[in-house]
């Protein structure tokens, strides 16, 4: 037990622990000690010397680095100290532009702040004796950041905030005495250096030296904005921000705490939020024209007739022509008949429902009713099936449940971090952080994968395996961990079944027999596998790279075992975490948008799970599972299915192979989307209804760590666009299945009695920081981070090992088409672009399509990188510029699939993986020519 | 193409075991690709950041600290890097003077370089050879007692 220390703080007595420091025993106590460079959530630095105090000895100590001493006795407001805080801000102002940038925008620079507040007063003076030595003061070559550094004082939490919070390390000190200042790698100017625009500096910045530029009004007070809490609407991360709201328009957003991210943000969460506020939002309902049938593709780039115009977005005069505006009765009717006419003439079966992962629990779990109740058929899924379908697959089969099994946080109480098929740092920038802290505090991280991930800086272990050769190199690490008695053979006893097929698969993988496979010494994989074997605790992350492969339930298969057998389950700090993608990929998934099960993954199959929902939803349901996202569309383009209803989904882009979806879509009898923009898909609709984006709304939305939190409504839905939960009520009343609520609270509380793992939950308990589900104690409780320390979710309470021999990608490589194919995202942008390629920012940081590949093979073949080029598969071809990479393998190419002019999955493979029906993304056969 | 030499690496590296961290040895890195290259190329820094284990920040943070490095190659060094002491008793002994000669005789100002690559004189900080004032640095190695009037002696040595 540690001793208490007793201590006097401006006379007032004080017990803190051992180790804590004069300023934070004097906060916690409130008194409040002035700081410029301290920030509770870095590394206390006691440069700038403002928080001075006194404690009797000759100096005066800094109180953000000094440590409490048992019987100390504390002044903070002595004249002595008083006089020595006042000659310091002097200084400071002397040659500080008095307003400075961020005193005139948001008018918190915290130097002139503290001067006010010690009444030393500056008459306003921009022009101040330079201190830059000839340099330019001013840099404004970022598209998000300002630089000025006359207004900087040097209290390093730039540098702290881009070194130990986003791990970036782009910021550092050059020169020494006056001319000492903030420079961005090798003194380049922030817009071409490695920056990746987090915003974390300016954000942590005390002075006008880094602000954030304005995006669409111009940055004014806090005091003169309404701050609406709310979480970020991109990836699975859901991290916690505050939208700064003036005049009806958004005018910032900021990191808000929270115990997921911690106040952390990317450059999509707090810079790309204006796309709702986008020219092209539909605000009207659209019913197309009759003499646009039959239907077919109306813009050039859908088309793929020529070069479409330049820009990235659907060119609305090429497409609304096509349309005319509705009310919302006639467009709504219109849907209802052709649903019902649909129904009547073929069946229920040949209906079926998209729904989306970016919208919240709330529209998930009411759009799957509508499907099921009104509609009678199970067909209804979304892109969850295009990302870990077959992780969770592999999850259910093996552990009884598709969710992590541990927060993506607790990497830093992990001894060993596996992470594979992930590209953290372009697709959950914030995770990566912490991925990236815990590296740097000792956390062993062993990086796999084809195509050199960013995170693999960080590494300990960095394996390029071969495309495709992850069950080989798994089963190889197994084989090790097993033939070296590094397994955890009291877990494998009491907590799993299988092991012995599973050692009887993995015997022939020996690394040696492996090594040739997937491009990996053996010894490499002996020392890996020892590490993993004698940690004491491991997670495993993982993201596409495993689950898009026509074998990427085996690959998570592979995965599960070897945190079965080394025990690393149910504890801090181990455990499984497939990255979720979207922001809302886990909980539509909770909510039931899938074909096989009912809200809470209880299986459609089952008589008595049928029955309960039919008693709580009035309605007969139909007992045979739907159909998946690409079987759909194969049924579509079959004539099977005739009639759609597409929520916020685009599969035009996501679906793997582009020409069959486009002949699907327009095989289709009737089609309606509801959806914020015109996308590519709403092309082939025969009405489309104007839908609210995630900022216009409230709803729950749950996160990659199980995480349910609540977005708010920060803005006025655009014309007549209509709250999606609203469109689907009256839909249904339309098809003769009435649902009414008052609100999304009311949604959800049907949604969550429904459930076993939301059961308890509701808007009041959730709060401002959500709840991990399950949380059986909601009122004092955040939630069970860590799942299945007792057994799991399985008919016999055990584990199941699901041994995996290897098995090749559907379409190898040959002489015509020589290259492999991966496809993927990156940082600045968001799946089929339609938010993110509307967001002025990330639109302008990463304007157009790209391919990677190895600087070798474009040598080989006489290709300068910037060069455009044609990249063919055996289902079509796009062209865009390629660029050498060494982050790609030699024979692989890398194209991220946001880019509608240049769609990557044009190219890619439908051959679906037989468990998870999820199409195989990452691998496919492709040329590439001048 | 890397600007450092596999045997400049090997030097880089071979400092690791002498030192606590990797960090340490950053100093060391930079003297070692000043001393052969004349300067130090910002690709450099990018280079020996990565066999540190830093960002290129934090060598380029370090570097600039000292007036030592140059980073400029239209600003590199000449084969001898010749310092001139400015200390007091080098001073009241006529160093000023040995300056002046050496920079009218090479036509250079102090930190500059001549045409011909071979010498760059510059002014240096006391250099604590007081004893044999006036005296300069000849790279590394100290000569005591360089008078104005042994000024042609030193550059006829040096530029041979």
């Amino acid at each position: 037990m540690s001793k208490t220390l007793h201590l006097t703080i401006d006379d007032r007595p004080v017990r803190v622990s051992p180790g804590t420091t004069i300023w934070q025993a004097a906060r916690d106590h409130g008194i409040d000690i002035p700081v410029l460079c301290h920030d509770p959530k870095m590394t206390p630095v006691g440069v700038c010397r403002m928080c001075v105090v006194d404690i009797g000895t000759r100096v005066l100590a800094a109180a953000c680095v000094r440590e409490c001493e048992d019987g100390m006795v504390v002044r903070t407001r002595s004249p002595r100290v008083e006089q020595q805080r006042r000659v310091l801000l002097e200084w400071l102002l002397a040659d500080h532009p008095v307003p400075c940038e961020r005193e005139k925008t948001t008018g918190d620079c915290e130097l002139e702040f503290l001067a006010r507040q010690f009444g030393i007063v500056k008459s306003s003076c921009d022009a101040v004796a330079s201190r830059q030595n000839g340099a330019a003061r001013i840099d404004s070559s970022s598209r998000v950041i300002a630089v000025d550094h006359q207004a900087c004082i040097l209290c390093d939490r730039c540098i702290r905030a881009c070194d130990e919070i986003q791990c970036n390390e782009v910021i550092g000190r050059m020169g020494r005495g006056t001319f000492t200042r903030i420079a961005f790698d090798l003194n380049d100017p922030m817009g071409k250096s490695t920056c990746v625009s987090c915003g974390e500096c300016a954000a942590a910045c005390p002075t006008g030296a880094l602000t954030h530029k304005p995006i669409t009004l111009p940055l004014v007070p806090e005091s003169q904005t309404q701050a609406i809490d709310s979480v970020c609407p991109y990836c699975g991360v859901g991290c916690a921000l505050t939208y700064h709201v003036f005049n009806n328009t958004i005018i910032r957003a900021e990191g808000r705490d929270n115990p997921g991210s911690e106040g952390r943000l990317c450059v999509k969460g707090r810079y790309g939020w204006d796309y709702a506020l986008h020219h092209q939002r539909l605000t009207k309902p659209l019913i197309r024209r009759p003499e646009f049938y039959p239907k077919g593709p109306l813009s050039r780039a859908v088309k793929e007739t020529g070069p479409s115009k330049p820009g990235g977005i659907v060119d609305y005069d090429e497409v609304l022509p096509a349309f005319r505006e509705a009310s919302w009765d006639e467009a709504l009717d219109l849907v209802a008949a052709n649903l019902l006419r649909i129904k009547k003439e073929h069946g229920p079966g040949a209906l079926a429902g998209f729904g989306s992962a970016k919208c919240s629990n709330e529209e998930a779990y009411l759009f799957q009713k509508l499907i099921r109740a009104a509609l009678g058929t199970n067909n209804v899924d979304h892109c969850t099936r295009l990302c870990h379908a077959s992780s969770v697959a592999a999850l259910l089969e093996c552990i009884g449940s598709g969710a992590v099994t541990d927060v993506f946080g607790h990497i830093r109480h992990a001894e060993v971090a596996l992470i594979t098929g992930s590209n953290t740092t372009a697709n959950h920038p914030v995770a990566a952080t912490f991925f990236k802290q815990a590296a740097k505090r000792g956390t062993k991280l062993i990086v796999v994968d084809p195509r050199r991930p960013a995170i693999a800086d960080f590494a300990t272990w960095y394996c390029r395996i071969k495309p495709g050769s992850d069950v080989a190199f798994y089963n190889a690490i197994m084989h090790v961990l097993i033939y070296e008695g590094l397994i955890d053979e009291e877990y494998i006893q009491n907590h799993t079944e299988n092991f012995t097929e599973l050692r009887a698969v993995v015997e022939k993988y020996a690394p040696e027999y492996v090594s040739p496979l997937c491009g990996i010494e053996a010894p490499t994989i002996r020392e890996i596998a020892r590490t993993i074997g004698r940690s004491k605790s491991m997670m495993i992350f993982w993201g596409m790279g495993i689950s898009q492969h026509t074998h990427g339930t085996d690959n998570a298969r592979c995965l599960i075992a070897l945190c079965l057998l080394t025990g690393n389950i149910g504890r801090l700090g181990t455990g499984l975490h497939p990255l979720r993608g979207q922001n809302n990929v886990q909980g539509a998934s909770d909510a039931g948008l899938i074909p096989m099960v009912y809200p809470d993954y209880q299986p459609v199959g089952s008589e008595a799970v049928r029955q309960k929902f039919e008693a709580a939803w009035k309605a007969p349901l139909d007992p045979k599972p739907g159909l998946t996202v690409v079987e759909i569309m194969a049924a579509a383009l079959r004539g099977d299915i005739r009639g759609m209803l597409m929520m916020g989904e685009n599969p035009f882009l996501s679906d793997p192979n582009v020409n069959k979806v486009r002949q699907a879509l327009a095989r289709l009898d009737f089609l309606a989307v509801q959806d914020i923009f015109l996308t590519e898909t709403a092309e082939f609709a025969d009405v489309i209804l104007p839908a609210s984006s995630f900022l216009e709304k409230t709803g729950t939305y749950t996160n990659t760590d199980r995480r349910v939190q609540i977005g708010r409504k920060v803005l006025d839905p655009p014309g007549d666009a209509r709250l999606d939960w609203q469109i689907l009520c009256d839909l249904s009343h339309r098809l003769g299945y009435p649902m009414h609520y008052d609100s999304p609270e009311e949604i959800f509380a049907e949604f969550a009695d429904l459930t076993t793992n939301y059961r308890g939950l509701n808007y009041d308990n959730l709060g401002a920081t959500g709840k991990v589900w399950p949380c059986p104690k909601p009122m004092t409780s955040d939630g069970t981070l860590v799942l299945f320390g007792e057994g799991f979710p399985t008919p016999t309470g055990k584990g199941k090992f699901v041994p995996c021999e290897v098995a090749p990608a559907d379409e190898l490589p040959d002489d015509d088409f020589p290259f492999i194919l991966n496809t993927g995202r990156i940082l600045e942008h968001w799946h089929t672009g339609t938010m993110t390629r509307r967001a002025s920012i990330l639109n302008d940081l990463k304007p157009g399509p790209f391919a990677e590949a190895h600087p070798d093979d474009l040598a080989r073949l006489g290709i300068r990188s910037g060069e455009p080029v044609t990249v063919r598969s055996r289902r079509g071809s796009i062209r865009l510029p390629v660029l050498a990479s060494d982050s790609v393998t030699r024979g692989s190419i890398f194209i991220p699939f946001h880019f509608r002019e240049a769609a990557a999955n044009v190219l890619t493979n439908d051959a679906l993986d037989p468990f998870g029906k999820i199409p195989e993304f990452k691998f496919c056969a492709v040329k590439m020519e001048r | 193409m890397s600007v450092l030499s596999e045997d400049m690496k090997q030097r880089i590296l071979s400092y690791l075991p002498r030192y606590p961290s990797k960090q340490a040895v950053t100093l060391p890195a930079l003297h070692i690709v000043q001393d052969e290259l004349r300067y130090v190329p910002l690709e450099a820094i990018r280079e020996i950041a990565d066999l540190l284990d830093l960002s290129p920040a934090e060598v380029h943070d370090t570097l600039t600290f000292y007036r030592f490095f140059r980073t400029d190659e239209k600003n590199k060094l000449g084969r001898t890097r010749l310092w001139v002491c400015q200390g007091l008793a080098c001073q009241l002994r006529g160093c000023d003077a040995t300056l002046a000669r050496l920079c009218n005789t090479l036509k250079i100002k102090p930190g500059q370089t001549t045409a011909d690559g071979k010498i760059t004189v510059e002014a240096a900080e006391c250099i604590g050879v007081c004893e044999g004032a006036p005296a300069v640095l000849i790279n590394d190695e100290a000569r005591p007692n360089v008078a104005e009037e042994k000024v042609e002696q030193l550059i006829a040595e040096l530029t041979q």
